[in-house]
């Protein structure tokens, strides 16, 4: 088999550095960056507030929204057309859904919880880093959230297990590909996001499962690690965290 | 709505005071400008003044030019207020705060022919490159359209053209030239309050405007386009003293690119 | 064995394991999971005894009985007034709660309170549907004129109030400004001197950023003075 070496130069199981902060837009009740290589996610949580169009109101809890937006200049290529497109739509379900687990809003009858994810560039894994952006920003609103949830994908090139893929890894040519974004909870490792796209076996997909989990393990350090670190120091400002041994300088 | 936080902003401006303690001319901090934040774009920049943060785009792309001008790129400029950065900012078509704001940035840049638009042809009648520039707030909160004039110019400034080679655009390959730009148009926003006028408002202050000026310059003291906003009208003297006010405010900013 | 994986006052995320074993209680803001207590918020660990509960850092206002808050007027209905209350719903005030004096049917409601204005009030009944009523009819309770409403993180208020209001009483008297803090997280801040109350501001801003951190009173006092220096 031909792919004897990762394009960027990372180990198999190594993602591209990552850097996440809480807090960092004011008119948010809940806010987060998450950056990994060269995708990067704002998010920001409104909410709990009042629900507009009335109908979509429930009276047992709360309702949690989310959407999921690339910026016009986000895309290698052509410009993205303002707007929600078929793509953004889906994503912002599958994000929904991923959430939905972890959040408990039942002590918002009637309310509305409306998360906002919009992607500045984006390499690959833009909704992994969504989710993680958006599992930070809800924390950072005060949501009562049984877990945290992060996500990564999880692909196959060639013959080779790896980790993050990036655009010219999903890209590659001389072997097949397959890439599956998994979104796991924290504690009991549930799945709460799970897509693909290419071809496995059974065998390789549960393998593919279990490297997940080691590597939602790391991402959780730093989700963790930003929260603490908006609060620790009082009015300083938010610091950089990153868990890959890989350089920083694409960061 | 908001009779408390106006009656008290316009109180305080009688002894030319202002909520955040600021001087009337004065910005807020920090005013700073940060380069390349969007590798995916041919050009971006993101943009701070106080709270408020707003980050602009460049694509290129190439199309055919209209028929009236057949040596002519194009030029786009478009504003999302996203519902990430403002409570009150909803999804959905663009409010009509956004096409004002795309329309005023548009108007200083294409009128002050800050980019030569008929060095964008590739081949006439055929080809031509067009400059989208999207402006994005993360954070809004007061003065959009100084940061969004900010942002614009610093993007531009940042772009370089992709490969283009028989045909066909490799935007994986960038290239080493720029986007040539002949003028750096800034608008500054001036608002008038009682017989105040105060620069880069907060959003309560925004809340208790009586007029508003916009007013794009260049560095040689052209005006490249104004809008004026706001309900009560201005005399041909307070004008005449907001555009001197954004000539001094359009060096400042200009000194952050 | 059971063993504590957190310290006293540690900040903690959700999903965060803070103990291990079956000796500990889980408290607010937190649940047991298996043999582990797991935090469900953002919060700051308080133990007490066996029992491990978090104090929130950031969250919306949630609408309690008894609570005095501050109220902004956003519409008018036939028998009194709806009022934002800075969180997810919003909450009346009938004409017979909102003066002693006697409002005649048909009146034109607006001479009392009209749209716009701050109202400071308490909550007098709260629904399992989030309907919230309030009343004026206490000593206190009135309309806000003039001065500065700030908006401050709701689950900081206690700490901007201070142990039976000391912290609050120690900016007033520093600045001579007139405070209102609202359990809703809005702040109330008037003076003849503007000066002083971008001084005030400025302490419950920071107050507000630095209400986890210890020795906050001292802290507080220091600011204030280096921030008055010289000025009475």
């Amino acid at each position: 088999m031909t792919y004897k070496k990762r394009l960027d130069g990372r180990d198999w199981e190594e993602t591209r550095p990552i850097e996440a902060k809480a807090g960092n837009i004011p008119n948010a009740d809940g806010s987060a960056f998450f950056r990994i290589g060269k995708t990067t996610a704002y998010a920001a949580v409104y909410g709990p507030r009042d629900l507009f169009p009335r109908f979509l109101k429930n009276p047992k809890k709360g309702l949690l929204r989310c959407f999921y937006n690339m910026m016009p200049f986000s895309g290698m290529g052509d410009r993205v057309r303002p707007g929600a497109s078929r793509r953004s739509k889906e994503i912002s379900m599958v994000m929904q859904k991923s959430l939905e687990p972890i959040v408990d809003l039942s002590e918002w009858p009637n309310a509305v919880v409306d998360v906002f994810v919009e992607l500045t560039e984006t390499d690959a894994g833009s909704r992994c880093a969504a989710i993680c952006a958006a599992a930070i920003a809800l924390a950072d609103a005060g949501i009562t959230m049984k877990d945290m949830v992060s996500a990564v994908a999880i692909g196959k090139v060639d013959d080779k297990l790896v980790v993050d893929l990036d655009y010219q890894e999903e890209a590659y040519e001389d072997g097949p590909v397959a890439d599956i974004p998994v979104a796991m909870l924290h504690n009991t490792q549930e799945i709460s996001l799970l897509q693909m796209d290419g071809e496995m076996t059974r065998e390789e997909l549960i393998k593919a499962l279990e490297l997940a989990k080691k590597i939602t393990a790391q991402i959780y350090e730093v989700q963790k690690k930003a929260l603490k670190d908006r609060f620790a120091q009082g009015t300083e400002k938010p610091k950089v965290s990153g868990i890959s041994k890989g350089d920083d300088k694409n960061g | 709505m908001d009779k408390e936080i106006k009656a008290h902003v316009q109180q305080l401006l009688k002894q030319d005071k202002r909520l955040d303690g600021r001087k009337l001319d004065q910005y807020r901090e920090p005013v700073k400008v940060e380069y390349g934040i969007a590798k995916t774009a041919e050009g971006s920049a993101k943009v701070q003044i106080g709270e408020t943060v707003v980050t602009a785009g460049i694509k290129l792309s190439i199309e055919k030019p209209y028929p009236d001008t057949p040596d002519q790129g194009g030029i786009m400029v478009n504003v999302e207020l996203l519902p990430l950065s403002n409570p009150k900012f909803e999804t959905g078509p663009p409010s009509i705060n956004a096409i004002e704001l795309s329309r005023v940035i548009d108007r200083g840049i294409r009128e002050a022919k800050a980019i030569d638009i008929k060095n964008l042809c590739i081949e006439k009648g055929e080809k031509a490159w067009t400059v989208s520039i999207d402006i994005c707030p993360i954070n809004a909160a007061g003065n959009l359209f100084d940061a969004a004039g900010l942002a614009a110019l610093a993007a531009l400034k940042d772009a370089k053209f992709p490969k283009y080679e028989n045909d066909e655009i490799d935007y994986k390959t960038r290239t080493t030239k720029k986007l040539a730009l002949s003028q750096e148009p800034l608008p500054v926003t001036i608002i008038k309050i009682g017989d105040k006028f105060l620069v880069d408002p907060t959003l309560q202050e925004e809340k208790a405007i009586d007029a508003r000026l916009t007013v794009a310059t260049t560095p040689d003291g052209t005006v490249s386009a104004l809008q004026k906003g706001g309900d009560e009208p201005l005399t041909i003297a307070e004008v005449d003293e907001m555009v001197k006010i954004a000539l001094e405010k359009g060096k400042f900013l200009r000194e952050k690119l | 064995m059971s063993k504590l994986l957190i310290k006293e006052k540690e900040i903690v995320v959700p999903g965060e394991a803070l103990a291990e074993g079956m000796d500990y209680l889980p408290g607010t803001g937190t649940y047991r999971l298996n043999d582990k207590i797991i935090a469900k918020r953002l919060g700051l660990v308080n133990i007490s005894g066996r029992a491990i509960k978090l104090v929130p850092l950031s969250g919306r206002y949630l609408p309690k009985f008894g609570d005095k808050i501050i109220a902004k007027v956003t519409d008018i209905t036939m028998n009194g007034w709806i009022v934002n209350i800075n969180t997810a719903y919003s909450a009346f005030i009938s004409m017979r709660d909102a003066t002693s004096s006697f409002i005649k049917k048909g009146d034109d409601l607006t001479k009392y309170f009209d749209i716009g204005d701050y109202l400071r009030a308490k909550v007098v009944n709260v629904t399992s549907q989030r309907l919230v009523d309030l009343t004026m009819k206490e000593p206190g309770l009135n309309k806000l004129r003039g001065g500065r409403i700030i908006k401050i993180n709701p689950q900081k208020v206690p700490r901007i109030i201070g142990k039976e209001g000391s912290m609050v009483s120690l900016i007033k008297k520093k600045t001579n400004c007139n405070i209102v803090v609202g359990q809703n997280g809005l702040v109330w801040i008037s003076s003849e001197n503007f000066d002083n109350e971008l001084i005030a501001e400025k302490a419950v801003r920071k107050i507000e950023q630095e209400a986890h951190l210890g020795g906050l009173t001292d802290v507080i006092e220091k600011f204030l003075d280096k921030l008055m220096g010289g000025k009475k």
